[in-house]
Order: C-alpha cells, then sequence, then structure tokens
C-alpha cells in the first residue's frame, strides 16, 4: 500500500468563480509540506476537498490508494485544522480533548494536557470564551495529540502572540521527530515557516504553480541587483520573474543560478522564500 | 537559542559552519558529543532533514563520526581538518572580496597593505 496523500486533475467551482483548476499533487510519508498561496488561491479549498468536506468537481483524492469519498477508515487517517470550529460551543476545553480522544485511536492525551499546560490554555473555560489566539491553540492542541498519518493545519499561527508562533513550530518539530509523518502547514506567514518546511507546494488562482523541495527552489533562483541600465542588458533573454526598482537601482529576480561570473557593477543573491513567493504569483510560473 | 543564519546562502551549509564554529570555540570539543539532529531541529526551529543535511557534510568531510545507536560525536583533529580548509578557502572568502572593495574605493595595494600591518600591530 502506498502512504500518501493523491490529489489527481482535481476542479472545483463556487458558482461561477474556479477555486481549483486541474490540481494535482502528491502529499509523501515523511514530509513537512508548507501550502503557500495568495487570498483566495485555493488553499483551503484544497484541504478542504482531501478532508472530504466539500466535494470536487472532477477528479479524485486518495489516501494511502483508498478513494477519500465518504471513507471513513481512509478519513481517520487524517486530521484537519480549520478557521472554522466544529465543537459545540458551550463545552469545555479539557471535555473537548477527552472528546475528540475518543475519535482517534492513537490519541495521546497526556501529551495533549502537557501542550495545554505549556500553553497556559484554560481547561476548564468553554470553547466560546476563548479569545482568538487561544481558540487557535485549542485547535493545535488536539492536531498535534492527533497523532494522524497526515495532519493538515490550516492558518495554524492565527492569532497567536509572538511567543506562542515560536513555542508552537518547536512542538510541531519536536512532535514531528517523534513521529514523523505527513503534515501540510497552510500559511501567509512565509518567513517563519521557510525553515520549518521541507518541501513547498505554491498555488495561484487555482492553479499548482510550483511544487518542489524548498532548498532546491532557493538555489535555482537569484536576485541581480545594480544600476538598472545593466540589470536591464543581463536580464535580456533570461526567465524573469519579476523587477524590484529603487531609483537608479534595480534588482530582478530571475529563475535561473546566479553565474560565477557577473559583469561589473552587478551584485548576485538568494532571494528569500516570501520574495520568491511574491514573484512566482505576480504571473510568473517556476516551471 | 538562534543560530546566526541568513538567507544569502543553503541553510543547512550555514548550520555545518556553525558546528564547525562551535567546535573551533571549544563548546563541542574533540571526542566529545553534541547535541541530536532532533534537539537541533526543534531548539532552532529548523526542518530536521536539513540539519541532518549539515551533520552530513561535516560527517563526509570526517568532522564528525557517528557511533552507532549513540549519536554523533567530534572526531579527533576536527579542529585541525576545520582550519587547514578554512585557510585554504581564506583568499577566496576574505582576500579577494576586500580587495575587490578596496578597488572600488579607489585605495591603492599600498594603503591596503598598510591597513593590514596596522591591524597586526594594534592586535599585539
Amino acid at each position: 500500500m502506498e502512504n500518501k496523500i493523491q490529489v489527481t486533475d482535481v476542479c472545483k467551482h463556487y458558482g461561477n468563480t474556479l477555486a481549483l483548476d486541474h490540481v494535482s499533487v502528491t502529499l509523501e510519508q515523511p514530509c513537512i509540506y508548507g501550502l503557500l498561496g495568495r487570498n483566495g488561491a485555493g488553499k483551503s479549498t484544497l484541504l478542504n476537498l482531501i478532508s472530504n468536506r466539500v466535494y470536487p468537481d472532477a477528479g479524485t483524492v486518495t489516501i494511502d490508494g483508498q478513494d477519500c469519498r465518504d471513507n471513513d477508515q481512509a478519513l481517520g487517517k487524517l486530521f484537519l485544522t480549520s478557521e472554522k470550529n466544529l465543537y459545540p460551543e458551550s463545552m469545555r476545553v479539557g471535555d473537548a480533548i477527552r472528546w475528540t480522544a475518543s475519535f482517534y485511536s492513537d490519541f495521546d492525551q497526556p501529551y495533549a494536557l502537557s501542550l495545554a499546560e505549556a500553553y497556559e490554555l484554560p481547561l476548564k473555560k468553554k470553547i466560546k470564551s476563548l479569545s482568538t489566539g487561544y481558540g487557535s491553540i485549542f485547535k493545535l492542541v488536539v492536531a498535534l495529540a492527533a497523532n494522524t498519518p497526515y495532519l493538515l493545519l490550516d492558518e495554524p499561527v492565527l492569532g497567536l502572540d509572538a511567543h506562542h508562533r515560536q513555542l508552537f513550530y518547536r512542538q510541531l518539530l519536536e512532535s514531528y521527530n517523534k513521529n514523523p509523518r505527513c503534515i501540510v502547514i497552510s500559511t501567509h506567514l512565509i518567513e517563519e515557516v521557510a525553515r520549518v518546511i521541507e518541501r513547498v507546494v505554491i498555488l495561484n488562482e487555482g492553479r499548482l504553480v510550483c511544487h518542489e523541495a524548498c532548498d532546491e527552489l532557493l538555489q535555482r533562483c537569484c536576485c541581480i541587483t545594480g544600476p538598472a541600465e545593466a540589470v536591464d542588458r543581463f536580464a535580456a533573454g533570461r526567465k524573469v520573474l519579476g523587477y524590484d526598482a529603487l531609483g537608479g537601482l534595480k534588482a530582478c529576480y530571475l529563475l535561473e543560478p546566479a553565474p560565477a561570473e557577473l559583469p561589473a557593477g552587478l551584485q548576485a543573491s538568494t532571494p528569500d522564500l516570501q520574495q520568491l513567493f511574491i514573484n512566482l504569483t505576480n504571473g510568473g510560473t517556476a516551471k | 537559542m538562534a543560530f546566526a543564519l541568513d538567507d544569502s546562502r543553503p541553510i543547512y551549509i550555514q548550520i555545518a559552519e556553525q558546528i564547525e564554529d562551535a567546535i573551533l570555540s571549544g563548546a563541542y570539543p574533540e571526542e566529545s558529543q553534541i547535541p541530536s539532529t532532533t534537539e537541533f531541529s526543534a531548539i532552532c526551529r529548523i526542518n530536521p532533514a536539513t540539519v541532518l543535511k549539515g551533520f552530513n557534510l561535516l560527517v563526509e568531510r570526517q568532522i564528525l563520526y557517528k557511533k552507532r545507536g549513540l549519536g554523533m560525536f567530534v572526531s579527533p583533529g576536527a579542529i585541525q581538518a576545520i582550519t587547514a580548509t578554512r585557510k585554504e578557502r581564506f583568499y577566496e572568502s576574505y582576500v579577494r572580496p576586500l580587495a575587490a572593495e578596496a578597488h572600488k574605493l579607489g585605495l591603492r595595494e599600498e594603503d591596503l597593505t598598510q591597513m593590514i600591518k596596522r591591524c597586526y600591530t594594534d592586535g599585539k
């Protein structure tokens, strides 16, 4: 049996809006994926399709070779956290943790309680009375403790302060090191996850524009900076993703590694993932 | 704790360099065990695959070695090996950029040698 999520040629419309346009992607074990895209790029739709919360108009999703559609056995291997709270609002945090444990055979309750303590998550409070930040923390505690082979985190750090975000990334990696599995993080905070993720999946306007190892993507791109004229001369005929200009100084992002020798006055640097993402979702493609 | 990492070069190479620096500084003595990849990964918040790539680079260069079932150790002679490699690269890494910057500023060769001499006398 193959241990992977296989999304094949999936399309999804909401009314006249095409949310996903023939997307195919394979999510393997073990790996931490960063799912990146601008607002409305189709990230949440993709995660919801994988978790059978919405149906595709076309295409298939399989989990370990089994079609995910209304398949409890396949879906039990997966945990998705999303913005929406799916728990009864008057339920208390501690009860919700115990309740979730009854659905997931590998749920680690002592670990969930130790996480809750680390975040100072009040177990006796009702879910509806939690602040946005603590609402997110509650979902993360349950998600990490669920120990499912596939963990999908949709905007996991929404509303978390800097201290809690740092704690979360550390706990995520501790949990991953203890139980290596397939984790997908969809986020807008690219700089924060750049070193946590191993592979990057970029969606733009419902299409997959990039799926590759993070460091490989960064290494095959470069940024050339210098006087505008010299940069233009150099960039002519090359695979240009985008430009930045600051007066007479120009930077050009190229989809090719920096050459060993550069014309005088030009400097090469490696763009970071965020810069690259902005350029890739501005009309360019990494193909 | 956070290593001083930047985005200019691959992270695994920078991890390897930081471990080398720690060996040179005496923080990780020869024949001592260094923290595991999982410790590095969680504490520095870096993907374990990236950390492992950095460790493997140092194993290839025989600066670290694996003790089966125990973990990663600093090789005897690691300090000498690191120093030797860095000496070899010194010209490319430091002297050439120094000369290029001096050239950009219109400094002459004599000016540069004067400054280097001054460093040595001031340093004493």
